[in-house]
C-alpha cells in the first residue's frame, strides 16, 4: 500500500486478506486434496485393523471418524502460518494498521473452508464405508462443520505458537490434542445420540456454543502468539 | 501497594526476600508433612471396607488438588506477565510448570496404585482419572513450549498466552469428560471420596493438603531461586551476596 492511499475498512481488509489467502490455497489443489486423502486412508485402517465385523464397526464408526477427523485438522494445524512466515508475510500483517487478529482470523477461516469444511461434506462417504446407520449422516456432518471449526482455530493458537520453532510438528500435537478433548467428546456423543435415535440437538448446540466462543477468544490468542513468534 | 510490586519485579530484592521466605517456609512445609504423613499414616482409624489400603489418600488428594491449583498459579503469572511484562512473573510461571506436571503425576501413579486393591484393576477410565491425565498433558505442553524456544522472553510469553487459553477451556474439559464418563458409565464404580468422610480422616488430609500448598510454594521459590541464581551469575549484587555469605 502507497503511504497515500486511503485505508481500507476493517471489513475490506478483512476481505481482502480472505480472498489472498483463498487464492494461495487454491493453486496448489493437491495441498487441498492431501488431507482428505489422509482422512480416508486413515479410516480403511481401521476395518483392517479391527476386523470387517460390520456390527462392530458401525458401533465404533462415531469416534473412528471423529478422531480422524481430529488428526487431519492436526496435520493441517501444522503449515497454517509456515509458508506465511517463512517469505515475510507475516511480519508486514503484524506492521499493517489493522488488528493482527482480525487479518489473521481471515486467513484461518479460507484455511477451515479448504480442510474441516471439505472433510465435513465429504464424511458421509467414509461414513456408509464403515456402516454408520443412515439416521447418523446428518448430524455427523453437522457435528463435523461445528467441530472443525473449533479444531481449526485451536490449531491454529498451536500453529502460532510453534511456527518459529524448528520441528515443531510434534510439539504442536502436545499443545493441542488436550485442547481438543471436549470437541471430541461432544461430536462423538452427538452422533452415536442420533444413531441411537435419540436427539442430538442438545450436542450440536454445544458444539455450536464452543465454535462461537472459539472464534470469539482463539483470534486474540493467535495475534499476541503470532507476535511473540515474530519477536523470538 | 505498587512500591510493593514494583519491589517484587526487581531481582536483588525478591532474591533477598524469597530468601528469608524459604527460611520460615522450609521447616514449616517439612513439620507439617511429618505431623500429616504421622497423623493419617498411623493415627487414623483404618476405613471399615478398604481397609489400611485407603492411606493412600493422604498423598493422592492433596497431590491432585495442588496440581490442578498450579495450573491456575501458572496461569495467573502468566497473565502478569503479559500484561505488565515483570520478569519475575515469568520466572514465576516457569517455576510452577515443571513441580505441576510432577504433581500431576504423583496424583496419578498413587490413583493407579490405590485403584489395583480397590477396583482390581491398574486403570480406570473414571472421570477423574481421565481429566487428571488431561491435565498432565496441558503442563507438559507448557514444559515443552518452553523448551522448544531459544529465546526465553519469548518462550515465557508463548508459555503465557497457552496456559491462558488452558485456564479458559480447563473448565470445559472438566464438565465434558464428566458427561462422557456418565454417559458410558453405569454408577457402579464409584469413589469413596464423594461419601462423607469421617472427621478423624478429614482432619489429617487438610493438614497433608496445606502441607502440599507449602510444598508447592517452597519448590517453585527454591525453582524461582535457582533460575535468578544462573541468569543473573555474571551480575554485581549476587556476587556481592555470594562474597557476603
Amino acid at each position: 500500500m502507497s503511504p497515500d492511499s486511503p485505508l481500507l475498512s476493517l471489513h475490506a481488509a478483512f476481505t481482502r486478506q480472505f480472498f489472498r489467502h483463498m487464492r494461495s490455497l487454491m493453486a496448489s489443489p493437491a495441498d487441498v486434496a492431501n488431507p482428505l486423502l489422509f482422512f480416508f486412508m486413515v479410516v480403511t485402517l481401521f476395518p483392517l485393523g479391527l476386523g470387517p465385523d460390520p456390527e462392530r464397526l458401525a458401533a465404533i464408526a462415531p469416534g473412528i471418524l471423529w478422531v480422524v477427523a481430529l488428526l487431519a485438522s492436526l496435520m493441517v494445524s501444522a503449515k497454517l502460518f509456515a509458508s506465511d512466515f517463512e517469505d515475510g508475510s507475516l511480519e508486514q500483517l503484524a506492521l499493517a494498521p489493522y488488528p493482527l487478529a482480525v487479518l489473521v482470523l481471515a486467513e484461518v477461516a479460507a484455511h477451515w473452508l479448504t480442510t474441516g469444511f471439505l472433510l465435513a461434506l465429504v464424511s458421509p462417504l467414509f461414513a456408509i464405508m464403515l456402516g454408520l446407520p443412515e439416521q447418523g449422516l446428518t448430524t455427523l456432518v453437522v457435528s463435523l462443520l461445528f467441530g472443525t471449526m473449533c479444531l481449526t482455530l485451536i490449531g491454529a493458537v498451536g500453529s502460532a505458537l510453534t511456527v518459529s520453532i524448528r520441528r515443531g510438528g510434534l510439539l504442536l500435537s502436545l499443545l493441542i490434542i488436550p485442547l481438543n478433548v471436549p470437541v471430541l467428546i461432544f461430536g462423538t456423543t452427538a452422533v452415536a445420540e442420533a444413531v441411537m435415535g435419540g436427539n442430538p440437538a442438545s450436542w450440536l448446540a454445544l458444539l455450536a456454543g464452543l465454535a462461537l466462543g472459539s472464534l470469539v477468544i482463539t483470534p486474540l490468542a493467535m495475534g499476541a502468539a503470532l507476535r511473540v513468534s515474530l519477536d523470538s | 501497594m505498587w512500591s510493593i510490586i514494583h519491589k517484587m519485579g526487581s531481582p536483588p530484592w525478591f532474591f533477598r526476600f524469597s530468601g528469608t521466605l524459604v527460611r520460615w517456609l522450609l521447616p514449616v512445609t517439612i513439620s507439617l508433612l511429618l505431623v500429616g504423613a504421622f497423623w493419617g499414616l498411623l493415627v487414623a482409624p483404618p476405613d471399615f471396607r478398604q481397609g489400611n489400603s485407603y492411606r493412600i489418600i493422604y498423598i493422592h488428594v492433596p497431590a491432585a488438588v495442588v496440581a490442578l491449583a498450579g495450573y491456575y498459579v501458572m496461569a495467573l503469572a502468566g497473565a502478569v506477565s503479559l500484561i505488565w511484562r515483570i520478569k519475575m512473573a515469568d520466572i514465576t510461571m516457569r517455576a510452577a510448570a515443571p513441580v505441576g506436571a510432577v504433581l500431576t503425576a504423583i496424583a496419578l501413579v498413587t490413583g493407579a496404585i490405590w485403584g489395583k486393591p480397590t477396583w482390581g484393576a491398574w486403570w480406570v477410565w473414571d472421570a477423574r482419572i481421565t481429566s487428571m491425565l488431561i491435565l498432565f498433558f496441558l503442563y507438559l505442553g507448557v514444559v515443552a513450549l518452553f523448551q522448544a524456544y531459544e529465546n526465553k522472553t519469548a518462550a515465557a510469553r508463548a508459555c503465557a498466552v497457552l496456559s491462558l487459553v488452558g485456564t479458559v477451556n480447563i473448565p470445559i474439559i472438566y464438565k465434558s469428560v464428566d458427561w462422557w464418563y456418565s454417559l458410558h458409565q453405569p454408577a457402579s464404580i464409584k469413589f469413596t471420596g464423594e461419601s462423607a468422610i469421617d472427621s478423624s480422616m478429614l482432619y489429617p488430609l487438610l493438614l497433608m493438603i496445606l502441607a502440599f500448598y507449602c510444598l508447592f510454594a517452597l519448590t517453585v521459590l527454591l525453582n524461582m531461586r535457582a533460575d535468578l541464581v544462573w541468569a543473573h551469575r555474571e551480575s554485581s549484587w549476587l556476587k556481592q551476596l555470594a562474597g557476603g555469605a
